[in-house]
């Protein structure tokens, strides 16, 4: 099991601000990984806060604890290597779901089409979802610079006091 | 160079043996498993017996050489008695392995309620693979099969045996199913949505004693008089942990291995993890044993983090379930029943089985059900283990409990 | 492919939803949308219906590419016999709703009958049911929506309703999605609302194809190139909105100023786009917080807009504190400029309110404009209005009878009526400023001579959005006309309205035709779309969409009399600006109009024409 150093990788980042809530990363993730225009079975949502007129993109941090993955019974999720992305493998995924309740952000979900989990995987390197945002809302960049620093902090709150692996 | 000592080749001690590998490249590592298979996942049971994996699927890591590769000693070996003065443990065949650091980790054990013919053959419990090849085999389709407790893993068998195809009668004591991870509301969704799919489910119903049939099969005799046939009856009555071997020493033992935040049992060099551990509770303030997965997993992690000095305190045990009963999927979180001072916020929806329950603390989320919800749901955790104050999204989640994802992003990103 | 090839048949009368497969044939020849949802309603309504009898039809309907990711491609229309014109109507609204419709597989939903009491839609991907709408009847759009959410327990659902005033019988009420998204025009929601029809909530997750994948990406990314690069669609919708036209039109002495009396508003700054980017001194804050997209847009000209805390419209209201659909350019001159009123605050409540209760801001503030003109000289009095002084420039009157109409109560219930009816009523006809029933939007035609002939030959009535000649006459797109000018633009208005028609029919936002022709739709719809689908193609399918409609209009009573203007355009004379002194001249494009057209001098399209296009 490799915990996916994160040193010198790249991150999705989002940027709230400058989105638009067009939904264009959702249908580019959904193209990608389900093979039609598809928002509901896309890994990236866009939220969308109507009554203060804010959109958010929000999609797995790729963060350093994994609970998806310490908490798969059956060794489906694994780290990518070259990209520190936690990857679902459907051959292993029994579908017991508690990696979706391991999970504190939200997101990694449960297809009950398929019987499979769906989590962001970042494309193998190429996250479609970045190449297709028109805002530059959502880049791909060097990690150290992502303003998901935020999300991580909640995710050591949610655990314990050290960031050990980050 | 540092000696861990594992016992127990489940999640809690498999995650540990790992972690401790990250954390310290040259230490000595052994992982002890009192089974005779390599170490493996209980909770991949239920899916070994639906057909959807081999046995070799359970296994908690598929690469044959991924021990060894990582330099983590996987012995089959049970272990008899833990002696913390000489830092010592006696296995089963009376030879003693020394440790620096040790790690309890051998998880909790079927218990067996007191009703004569338990011991018959036909009657097993569903904990072991062991367990799981004997169900397999009698479990055919079409056999009648009695399931006695419809507890959480219970109701994780139910769905196996119901994928089998044979003829199911499910029997609790209580007055519903899932007394501890649904309420009434939930539990009645449930019991109707098995009744729905031709399983019959007797609440409030306890089992008295289990007979021999003449001409074989077994009669289970119920404390309505009623007898049903069964050719197997499956036994899941709870569990308790295996602190036995604890009990003998200085390690505080209650309902399971007390440890503390650092999940360190009483004695320094002596951490439990997993269902074996009583730890400190993130909902009560209290200690509990939560016999789940996720909770194994982070033991595992944060006490191997610990006995490699990297000091990391845990967050407290947090319950944690889901469960999906033929197509039903189901979710609770920590104090979903509420208590003294909390408020609710629930949305019905019974004739489509849904169904969202949050329970607030003050502005905090402090539990939650839900039933036929699959999105987001881990945000309950990280809603609920985070303490996020909620602040004005506490009104919004009482007009509308499935705005959770919303409340979270709310909450936290502003 | 692009098309689902299903669709929904709901009979309101019996309570039964059924599945058809859509005629193929038919998508060929009339794409989809507004010309394949038109195909429909035609054969299959008598044209003379009563528009809110059991047997007129509503279909909701995507285009082919609705779904997809073809910028702005999340649009649906909403297609019936319109409640305020009794002329066909499609209205075509952006938001969610459309792409959530696809993603349940459905291309259209054909509502026909009435129910007894009232019901909503629910549709999961293949299954729909119709459900008691009871506790939402008498409930705001805004209310339904969340409500619908709330009792499926599923935020993600999309919900396309008629608030108050369509189940009271407004004659503009409109279909609103996605709570500030509407189906706006010609009374589309008064007919749903006839019916008994609540609301239609869908949640689909089935997924979109398309004929070509590698090569529609490659289509899709082009176009979606060309907006990003274009000044208007790159820059001014994004930055501005619609609302960026505000002070140009004033400025060409074309914007309608207090029921068409004048052409120039001295407020136009006030309510403009500029106005809504200014600080406020009281907060610091602006009316606009941010643009907003609709599904798969890359312009996103929506505005989000927060009215001060302290106006009075929203004290102690704190449901209208929340940000939410700000001034688009056509409600903010219906509004503001034809009623007189600047205050930019009151604009944006009055438009909270239009899509709160779910009614056509256009025709509302055309119709307070045609009152407020019928009270000044004295036509109506303090009597009619219940005591309001309906004097233009009057902000409370105006945001007052936006709360009045929305539950259709009060003189709010006259309004309610539409300006040709109410001006009829009192006995002043020549007061209302429409066409076929159907009010004026933001330009007058003295100044911009093209669309006084968009206006009188549109099919839905009045409108600006069949032929949109402002885009040629003031912006230069895609060539410079003079505005003032005559010649040329029954040419003009027609190619106009053929592509539009081929636009509304894809599944595409009209705007984006700032910055595309159909040679950079064709390559998109061509490998999305089973068939082949050149630019000569599309010409033809918009020709052939807008005769039909027309075949709809004759049959149902109208005749070339009413291609008309209200003779105030074409008898008083611009009071300012560069129009100063000019009528429209209608007389002098209408007959080369017709011909163009193929179609006789009374305006009927001849044999030649019909069997041409094949109708
Ligand atoms: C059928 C089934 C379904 C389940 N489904 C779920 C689910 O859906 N979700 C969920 O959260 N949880 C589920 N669980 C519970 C989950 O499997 C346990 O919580 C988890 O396995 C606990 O991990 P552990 O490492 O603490 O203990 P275990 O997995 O029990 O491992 C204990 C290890 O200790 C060894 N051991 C014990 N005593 C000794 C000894 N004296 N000497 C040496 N070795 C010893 C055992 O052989 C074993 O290797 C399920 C359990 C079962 C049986
Ligand atoms: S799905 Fe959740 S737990 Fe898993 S890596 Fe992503 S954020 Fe972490
Ligand atoms: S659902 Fe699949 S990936 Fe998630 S924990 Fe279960 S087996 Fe692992
Ligand atoms: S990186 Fe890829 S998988 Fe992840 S959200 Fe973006 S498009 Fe989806």
């Amino acid at each position: 099991m490799n915990t996916g150093k994160r040193l010198m990788q790249k991150s999705l980042h989002i940027d709230p601000g400058k989105c638009t809530g067009c939904l264009q990363c959702e249908m580019a993730c959904s193209l990608d990984n389900e093979g039609a225009f598809n928002p509901a079975k896309s890994r990236i949502k866009v939220f969308d806060f109507h009554a203060e007129g804010r959109f958010v993109p929000y999609t797995c941090t790729q963060c350093a604890e994994a609970w998806c993955m310490k908490a798969c019974p059956v060794d489906a999720i694994s780290v990518d290597t070259l990209t520190g992305a936690k990857v679902v493998s459907d051959a292993l995924c029994v579908g017991c779901k508690v990696c979706t309740i391991a999970c504190p952000f939200g997101t990694i979900n449960y297809n009950q089409t398929t019987g499979k989990v769906l989590k962001c995987d970042l494309c193998g390197g190429d996250p479609e979802c970045a190449k297709a945002c028109p805002t530059s809302a959502i880049t791909f960049i060097d990690a150290d610079w992502t303003g998901l620093e935020r999300m991580r902090d909640w995710a050591s709150k949610t655990d314990s006091g050290t960031r050990a692996e980050a | 160079m540092a000696r861990y000592v594992i016992v127990g080749a489940g999640p809690a001690g498999v995650i540990a043996a790992e972690t401790l590998r990250q954390q310290d490249a040259d230490g000595e590592i052994v992982l002890l498993g009192g089974e005779p298979e390599p170490p493996y996942s209980r909770m991949a049971i239920p899916y070994y017996l639906t057909g959807g994996i081999e046995e070799s699927g359970t296994h908690l890591r598929k690469a044959q050489d991924h021990y060894a590769k990582l330099g983590i000693e996987v012995r089959q070996a049970a272990v008899s008695k833990v002696d913390t003065g000489a830092n010592s443990l006696v296995l089963a065949d009376g030879s003693a392995l020394p440790y620096d650091q040790l790690l309890l980790a051998t998880g909790a054990s079927p218990v067996r309620p007191p009703v004569p013919g338990l011991d018959l053959p036909g009657v097993h419990h569903c904990w072991t693979l062991e367990d799981a090849r004997q169900i397999a085999d009698l479990a055919d389709p079409g056999a009648s099969v009695v399931l006695m407790g419809a507890g959480f893993i219970g109701c994780i068998i139910l769905e196996s045996l119901l994928a089998r195809d044979v003829k199911l009668t499910v029997v609790e004591m209580e007055d519903r199913m899932l007394p501890r991870m649904m309420d009434q509301t939930g539990g009645a969704m449930i019991k109707r949505w098995c009744e729905d799919k031709g399983t019959s489910v007797l609440t409030s119903t306890k089992v008295t004693e289990i007979k021999a049939a003449d001409g074989g099969g077994l009669q289970v005799v119920l404390d309505s008089g009623e007898q049903v046939p069964a050719a197997l009856v499956v036994v899941a009555t709870g569990v308790k942990s295996n602190a036995e071997l604890a009990q003998d020493g200085d390690i505080k033992v209650d309902q399971g291995i007390v440890v503390d935040n650092y999940l360190r049992t009483s004695v320094p060099n002596v951490y439990a993890a997993g269902d074996v551990a009583q730890a400190p509770d993130h909902s009560t303030g209290g200690w509990s044993v939560l016999a789940i997965q996720p909770t194994a997993a982070d033991h595992g992690r944060v006490a191997a983090l610990n006995m490699a000095g990297v000091e990391t305190t845990y967050k407290g045990n947090l319950a944690m379930n889901v469960l999906d009963t033929a197509g039903l999927v189901s979710v609770s979180f920590g104090r979903w029943d509420g208590g003294d001072g909390c408020e609710t916020a629930e949305s019905v929806d019974a004739e489509n089985f849904r169904y969202m329950r949050l329970v607030f603390d003050g502005d905090r989320v402090v539990g939650a059900l839900c039933l036929g919800h699959t999105d987001h749901v881990g945000v309950l955790r990280g809603l609920i283990q985070g303490d996020v104050r909620l602040g004005d999204w506490k009104a919004r989640l009482q007009a509308d409990p499935c705005r959770i994802m919303e409340a979270y992003l709310g909450s936290t990103l502003s | 492919m692009a098309w689902a090839r299903k669709l929904l048949r709901v009979d309101l009368t019996k309570g039964t939803c059924t599945s058809e497969p859509l005629n193929m044939d038919w998508a060929q020849r009339y794409l989809g949308q507004r010309g394949l949802a038109t195909k429909y309603l035609t054969e299959e309504i008598d044209p003379k219906v009563d528009p809110l009898s059991p047997d007129n039809k509503l279909i909701m309907t995507t285009g082919p590419l609705t779904g997809t990711c073809a910028s702005t491609a999340g649009r649906y229309s909403v297609v019936t016999k319109g409640a305020l014109t009794g002329a066909i109507a499609c209205s075509n609204s952006g938001g969610f709703f459309g792409n959530e419709m696809k993603n349940a597989g459905w291309d259209m939903i054909i509502f026909e009958g009435k129910s007894a009491k009232p019901v909503y839609l629910f549709v999961q991907d293949d299954k729909a049911e119709l459900l008691d709408a009871g506790e939402h009847w008498g409930t705001s759009v805004w209310d339904t929506e969340e409500n619908i959410k709330k009792k499926h327990q599923d935020p993600m659902i999309r919900v396309a309703s008629i608030g108050v005033s369509g189940e009271k019988g407004v004659k503009f009420a409109c279909v609103v999605n996605d709570m500030h998204r509407a189906a706006g025009r010609s009374g589309v929601g008064t007919v749903m609302g006839s019916k008994n029809l609540k609301a239609v909530a869908i949640r689909g997750t089935l997924g979109v194809k398309v004929k070509d994948i590698g090569a529609f990406m490659t289509a899709t990314a082009n176009g979606k190139a060309i907006l990003a690069e274009n000044a208007v669609t790159g820059q001014g919708l994004p930055t501005y909105g619609t609302q960026v036209l505000m002070n140009v039109i004033n400025e060409v002495g074309a914007l309608p100023t207090r029921n068409h009396r004048d052409v120039q508003f001295e407020g136009a700054g006030d309510i403009s786009a500029e106005k809504m980017h200014e600080k406020r001194a009281s907060d610091g804050k602006s009316n606009l917080i941010t643009n907003g997209a609709c599904f798969g847009c890359t312009i996103a000209c929506g505005r989000i807009s927060q009215i001060e805390r302290t106006h009075y419209t929203v004290v102690d209201r704190p449901q209208y504190q929340k940000a939410s659909g700000g001034l688009e350019y056509e409600a903010a001159w219906a509004l503001g400029a034809a009623t007189g009123v600047d205050d930019i605050d009151a604009l944006t409540f009055a438009n909270f309110i239009c899509n709160e209760q779910g009614y056509d801001p256009i025709t509302f503030g055309a119709t307070v404009g045609a009152a407020m003109e019928l009270f000044e000289t004295g036509a109506i009095t303090t009597k009619e209005t219940g005591g309001i002084e309906l004097k233009f420039g009057n902000t409370k009157a105006l945001t007052e009878l936006a709360e009045q109409t929305g539950r259709g109560e009060g003189f709010g219930a006259e309004i309610g009526l539409g300006s040709k009816r109410l001006c009829e009523k009192y006995g002043h006809p020549e007061m209302s400023m429409s066409v076929k029933g159907q009010e004026f939007p933001a330009y007058d035609s003295r100044g911009i001579q093209g669309m006084g002939l968009a206006y009188a030959t549109s099919n839905r009535g009045a409108c600006h959005l069949r032929g949109y000649t402002v885009a040629s006459e003031i912006l230069g797109i895609p060539e410079k006309t003079d505005p003032l000018a005559t010649e040329g633009k029954a040419g003009l208005v027609k190619a106009f309205q053929d592509a539009t028609a081929a636009f509304d029919s894809a599944g595409l936002c009209i705007f984006t035709s700032f910055a595309w022709t159909l040679e950079d739709v064709a390559p998109q719809l061509d490998s999305a779309c089973e068939g082949e689908w050149s630019v000569e193609k599309l010409l033809e399918v918009g020709e052939r969409i807008w005769n039909l409609e027309r075949q709809f209009n004759l049959a149902a009573g109208f005749t070339g009399k009413d291609d008309n203007l209200p003779a105030r355009l074409l008898k008083d004379a611009a009071k300012s600006g560069p129009a100063e002194g000019k009528v429209n001249g209608l007389g002098e494009m209408l007959p080369e109009y017709y011909q163009l057209r193929g179609w006789t001098t009374e305006g009927v399209p001849s044999n030649q024409t019909v069997e041409r296009l094949g109708l």
